[in-house]
């Protein structure tokens, strides 16, 4: 059963007309010899040292980097901040990539980490990945408050109400539980990379994925509940 | 199969990966347990929601920024070589 489209492989493509310009003062973008589709030839190229080949993989995982900088930090600065040192510091440690994994799962990795050290800043004692040790909002609370939603409850919204009503959820929802959500129903990462990623089991993964999940429902109950009129 | 084990299972029941035995278990306590039904459904509508929703939109300004930097790195790097 897929819920989500995003494609297998983790890449949205770019909108049609997105500019590729280095910089501003450097308008001419690089180009590299290596087929753009294949992932482990570009990061082989780029370890060579062609820094076309980089840019290559950075043009495919940008969007995706920075939305997920964007949701975790909440916070367009941090964000950005992350991104690019999530970027640089794969570019500088491309000699220790050992391809175990696939490139996107280590550059997420990196990114996770600078977007949380960011957030650790913000919010010194907010911000563990450890379990809670009083979570009173799990699976026992399910049933405390059941609200039908009717058929198509985010049409009740303009796009942009609805993308703030999301935005505010999410953004009350606990780091550690937060994190999974973002990376397996988000980014479509897979449950055993989401526990490479984060450096916990895939039993944790899948405990914090259903406490996510549920949280983010009880928080949605209030704007979703179906009408009189439905 | 009761409530709270329907609670359990429910993300690799949405996820797709329960075995069949326990699906079929827990497909036939839904079609008699209204309160779960409406929880899978909703839970379900959540997560279609977000996979759904506009993605954060990359600026310009943030990316030529990020297209800069990277520049100064790739020059840095080469000078070293």
């Amino acid at each position: 059963m897929v819920l989500c489209q995003i494609s297998a492989d983790g890449r949205i493509p770019p909108p049609l007309g997105a500019p590729r310009r280095l910089s501003a003062t450097d308008p001419k973008p690089l180009t590299s010899t290596v087929v753009r589709d294949d992932e482990s030839a570009l990061v082989s190229a780029a370890k060579a040292g062609d820094a076309a080949a980089f840019e290559e993989l950075v043009n495919r995982y940008e969007r995706k980097i920075f939305r997920l900088t964007m949701n975790i930090t909440q916070n367009r600065e941090d964000a950005e901040d992350s991104m690019q040192e999530a970027f640089l510091k794969s570019f500088t440690n491309l000699d220790r990539f050992q391809g175990d994994s696939r490139f996107y799962t280590w550059l997420v990795r990196i990114a996770v980490n600078e977007a949380l050290m960011k957030l650790r800043k913000r919010r010194p004692n907010q911000v563990s990945l450890d379990e809670p040790l009083n979570d009173k909002d799990g699976e026992d609370s399910v049933f405390r408050e059941i609200v039908d939603w009717g058929p198509s409850p985010e049409k009740k919204f303009a796009q942009t109400e609805l993308n703030e009503i999301l935005n505010s959820v999410i953004g009350e929802l606990d780091p550690i539980f937060r994190v999974v959500f973002l990376l397996r129903d988000v980014e479509g990462v897979s449950t055993e990379e989401t526990a490479q990623i984060l450096d916990i089991s895939v039993a944790a993964v899948k405990s914090r994925l259903l406490r996510a999940r549920l949280k983010l429902r009880q928080k949605l109950n209030k704007y979703f509940r179906r009408s009189e009129a439905q | 199969m009761n409530c709270k084990k329907v609670i359990l299972e429910l993300t690799s029941y949405l996820d797709g990966v329960l075995d069949s035995s326990m699906r079929i278990d827990l497909e036939e306590h839904l079609a008699r347990c209204t309160d779960c039904r409406i929880v899978v459904d909703t839970t379900r509508k959540t997560i279609q929601i977000f996979c759904n929703s506009d993605p954060v939109p990359l600026p310009q300004d943030v990316r030529e920024r990020l297209h800069s930097a990277l520049l100064e790195r790739f020059r840095r790097n080469s000078k070293t070589i």
